[in-house]
């Protein structure tokens, strides 16, 4: 009220027009630009090609679906359920070593040509995502409703969810040891060249198709179905929601079952990609997040656009930056964001 | 060797002489308490060190100097959480910057063959004190740069930024070779007081203290770094005590409590908010000296989330948040709990090697998910802790009565 | 048989007590309205009905059945719908799905109801497709009530709908009430605009301190001149 009052009354001032210029979402995505711009330049100076320069960005992109997986789960459950869900990264290690302990259940099948993998992964995805949003949903149950009911701020549901993390990741320690794994062993996985010399692992394009699937099925359900459509609403205002007879119990188990589905989907994947390591979901979290607050909380699609964002900037560092960077370029961008925008692309004016 | 248990006895006695002193009823002159205290400290040093057996002697040594790095670490967390209500989970990284920066202050750059295996960005063969300074204010610094931009928005946007600045650190130590040797260990921090258990003793000291210290071998030194590191988390603890008890405490306290509130009384939130997590920091980075000088060899893995953040936080929730002894308290319970389960643990190998072989070598993760669970269970069941928060409207009172 | 009885409901806030043996009725059909001065607790009254604070005395009865402490799902499901002041729609979105959120409860195809509240608000069917959050003020009013009547409630709760509206939409929002109530179904609304919802109400209560300190006919209550004097500028 008071704004609108100063407002009416004559006008910003020179000064808050800058900052609001400054943050604006036309600035943002300017930087944006100029960021990836910058990297382009960076690249190019060091005598790195544009042919590898564009087949970095394809597999950033592919890199961005994978973390868009991870990261809409998280946007919706920080969303719809307000925690800062700070065990997502160590659900998609969990749904890797869930994937991995199927392997070694199931009989190993041919490869499907020209991909790595056999049939029998893909069915193990299927088995993974429910196992994957059940676990989210069985820690929802015994820690954070009942941190909930104690109304709780949200740093307490972020403490809890570090706790169901490093808990998460002793059963994987305790189940398959420290050391680095792959889901199969000895297995050739050339690159070839797509068109216009951008070479990518044909793993990398399923890794892509089955982002863009799943992701398009959770816009169906989002737009379509009525409990997306009450996800989305809880979303926006949950108090809202409750005094609309919306049932905010089984809200909160969709958010999970598909948040945790998805994660678990994206764990599968980035392992698929590089490879099994117990820490893996915890420095995916960084990247995570910062597509996340990119793409504004509580934004599916937001959190899909970040993610792509994201994924393309971290890879495309790599051209002349040591790879083990990635995450800390994605804190970079984060923190671009921080400054500039901090409710991210699609947030109000002082939403945070 | 009774002379040198005298002198292991009389460097034990600082901390339990502090105790003592603590524990005496506060109605006595300060005079008498310090001078019983110290006489039951010294007593019951004496009597720990001529009856416990050497072998465990040098384990509970080693166990409480690890102990107070701990007790520094969540002294600086409670600056942060317990006072002032901000959520970092990027221990790490202050922790950290401190021990390396001390690490680069303190060591010489090498030269000779050894420059061959071993790079720093500089070496400036400066006395320990001056590690410890500038590992203070390289945390201060980097908890300035983090803090600047994302106090001022949500609360959790500090938790991510501060994971962020955790990560970052940890990837730079471990990646960049010239500034700290890389992936490899930084060797050869010195270790400060040395001097007092070599051969040609300390320079300097008067000859009837270096005669006291003579009875001690190089390997007693732990006893020496002990006396150093209780010192350092009675300083901090005393210091803390005084800052929480001033306005600026007062402020703190009521930012935390209630933003708007504090805001309305005129107070700059943002900028107290900061102030604090500044303070924290630079504790925290103390805290990383003194790992540097006890480990005298470290390298990135020593700071991942789980040994240089999970457990400090465990610790001071346990302890009780907004409590410095608390803090303390917390931070020798947990560890006690962590080296203790580690025992546990290894008698319990058989049992784990009947399950699964490839159990008892997992064993140690064992430990990760008891505090895991310990963790959930504070936060669900006893969100106070072993001792709670400090009621400091009576506390006050009761002083002003006295 | 009353709709809606109150009887001496005493609730609050934390420790402060904001409402003192508060009682009221409202028959089936009828309009009542709760005006008074601010702070005399109106808002919470109407929260305290929904279910959204508990009761500490006193009961709250819906038809026959009480209702004191149930939570706002389950008296949604017996009839009862709320409209907030604030915040009030979802605002990203459509008009079309904050409709069917109001019917969230029900199984099953809700086209029918929807074109019932388009009946009554065209204006919304024109925009059904647009976000409720890009709405102006009084449109946003208007999708806030057609979420509550998506249920075709026997009791439909406003909190101050003309609060924040241009003049003319004020009038507009009363007529649609009026439109609401003649298709039958009971409002209890809560006012600043006391002679607009005196003109309307078939019966009005005065709560001052948290307490009703005078009711009757919301015409009577207009010639009032104790009412006249404290609320309605003269």
């Amino acid at each position: 009220m008071a704004r609108v009052l100063a407002r009416r009354a004559g006008g910003p001032r020179p000064s808050a027009r800058l900052r609001r210029a400054i943050g604006s979402r036309t600035a943002l995505v300017a930087l944006l630009a100029l960021v990836l711009v910058g990297l382009w330049w960076l690249a190019g100076a060091q005598g790195v090609t544009g042919q590898r320069l564009l087949s970095l960005a394809v597999r950033g992109v592919m890199l961005g679906g994978i973390l868009a997986l991870g990261a809409i789960g998280l946007t919706l459950i920080f969303g719809v359920l307000r925690i800062p869900n700070f065990a997502h990264g160590d659900l998609m290690t969990w749904g890797a070593y869930l994937a991995l302990f199927g392997l070694t259940l199931l009989p190993a099948g041919q490869p499907l040509a020209p991909f790595s993998f056999g049939a029998e992964l893909l069915v193990l995805l299927v088995l993974v995502m429910p196992l994957v949003g059940l676990t989210g949903y069985l820690l929802d149950r015994l820690v954070f409703r009942r941190l909930r009911a104690r109304r709780v701020p949200s740093v307490i549901l972020a403490m809890a969810a570090l706790g169901g993390a490093f808990l998460l990741r002793s059963v994987i320690y305790l189940g398959w040891g420290a050391d680095f794994r792959n889901f199969y062993t000895g297995r050739p996985r050339p690159a070839v060249e797509l068109f216009a010399g951008i070479r990518v692992r044909p793993d990398q394009l399923f890794i892509l198709g089955l982002a863009l699937l799943l992701i398009f099925l959770v816009y169906l359900l989002l737009e379509r179905t009525k409990m997306g459509k009450a996800m989305r609403a809880t979303a926006d205002n949950a108090d809202l929601a409750r005094i609309s007879g919306i049932d905010t119990e089984s809200v909160i188990r969709w958010t999970w079952l598909i948040g945790g589905g998805l994660a678990g989907a994206g764990g599968v994947m980035f392992a698929l990609d590089t490879q099994l390591r117990p820490e893996m979901g915890w420095w995916l979290m960084l990247p995570l997040f910062s597509s996340v607050i990119l793409g504004t909380i509580g934004h599916a699609y937001g959190a899909l656009l970040g993610a792509l964002v994201i994924g393309v900037v971290w890879q495309m560092s790599t051209a002349f930056l040591n790879p083990a960077y990635g995450p800390g370029v994605a804190f970079v961008v984060l923190i671009l964001v921080l400054l500039f925008r901090p409710q991210g692309i699609f947030g109000k004016p002082g939403g945070t | 060797m009774g002379d040198a248990s005298l002198v292991k006895s009389l460097l034990l006695a600082l901390p339990l002489w502090f105790l003592a002193a603590r524990a005496l009823p506060v109605r006595l002159p300060w005079l008498a308490r310090a001078a019983l205290g110290a006489a039951a400290g010294w007593a019951a040093a004496l009597a720990v060190t001529l009856l416990v057996p050497s072998g465990l002697m040098a384990y509970l040594v080693s166990f409480a100097i690890v102990g107070s790095i701990y007790a520094v670490l969540a002294l600086g967390l409670n600056v942060q959480w317990g006072y002032t209500g901000l959520f970092n989970i990027g221990i790490a990284a202050f922790f950290a910057i401190g021990a390396f920066t001390s690490a680069l202050v303190t060591t010489s750059m090498p030269s000779g063959a050894a420059a061959a295996f071993s790079q720093q960005a500089f070496g400036l063969g400066a006395p320990f004190l001056a590690g410890v300074v500038a590992a203070g204010a390289a945390a201060g610094l980097l908890a300035l740069l983090v803090g600047g931009p994302t106090l001022r928005l949500r609360e959790d946007y500090l938790a991510i930024a501060t994971i962020g600045i955790a990560e970052l650190v940890r990837l730079v130590f471990q990646n960049e070779r010239w500034l700290a040797n890389g992936p490899q260990p930084l060797r050869g921090i010195p270790q400060p007081l040395a001097c007092l258990v070599r051969d040609p003793g300390c320079a300097g000291l008067p000859a009837p203290l270096a005669a006291l210290f003579d009875p001690l071998t190089p390997r007693d030194y732990p006893y020496v770094y002990l006396a150093i590191a209780t010192l350092f988390v009675i300083v901090v603890y005393l210091v803390l005590e005084r800052a929480i008890r001033s306005p600026w405490g007062r402020v703190l306290r009521a930012v935390r409590e209630d933003e708007a509130a504090a805001s309305m009384v005129g107070k700059d939130v943002a900028r107290v908010r900061l102030q604090a997590f500044v303070v924290g920091a630079v504790i925290m980075g103390l805290g990383g000296a003194l790992y540097a000088h006890y480990m005298i060899a470290i390298d990135y893995t020593h700071f991942d989330a789980l040994y240089a953040t999970f457990l400090v936080w465990v610790m001071l929730m346990l302890g009780g948040s907004g409590n410095n002894r608390g803090a303390i308290l917390g931070a020798f319970a947990l560890w006690g709990v962590w080296t203790g389960a580690a025992f546990v643990v290894d008698l319990a190998r058989p049992l784990l090697a009947a399950i699964s072989s490839d159990l008892p070598a997992r064993g140690p993760y064992l430990r990760l998910l008891l505090i895991a669970l310990l963790m959930l269970f504070i936060l669900l069941y006893r969100p106070k802790g072993l001792i709670g928060e400090e009621r400091f409207v009576s506390r006050d009172s009761q002083g002003r009565d006295g | 048989m009353a709709l809606l009885t109150v009887e001496g409901l005493t609730t609050g806030y934390g420790e402060m007590e904001v409402l003192r043996s508060l009682t009221l009725r409202v028959e089936p059909g009828r309009i009542v309205s709760i005006i008074g001065p601010n702070g005399a607790g109106k808002s919470t009254a109407m929260k305290a009905v929904f279910g959204l604070l508990k009761p500490w005395q006193g009961s709250i009865r819906f038809g026959e059945r009480e209702i004191g402490g149930l939570s706002p799902d389950r008296i949604v499901r017996l009839g009862m719908c709320y409209v907030p002041q604030t915040d009030n729609v979802f605002p990203s979105l459509t008009v079309e799905e904050n409709l069917e959120m109001g019917a969230f409860v029900l199984s099953g195809s809700t086209k029918e109801r929807k074109e019932r509240v388009f009946d009554l608000f065209p204006r919304l069917a024109e925009r059904r497709r647009q976000r409720a959050g890009k709405m102006s003020g009084g449109e946003r009013q208007m999708v806030a009530m057609g979420r509550a009547l998506m249920l075709d409630p026997k009791l439909l709760l406003l909190d101050e709908p003309s609060a924040g509206l241009a003049p003319l939409l004020v009038d507009l929002i009363f007529e649609k009430v009026r439109d609401i109530n003649a298709s039958g179904v009971a409002v209890l609304m809560v006012e600043q605009n006391a002679r607009k919802s005196l003109e309307l109400a078939d019966h009005a209560y005065v709560l001052v301190g948290g307490s009703n300190a005078i009711d009757g006919a919301g015409h009577d209550l207009l010639g009032d001149p104790e009412v006249g004097r404290l609320y309605l500028g003269g």
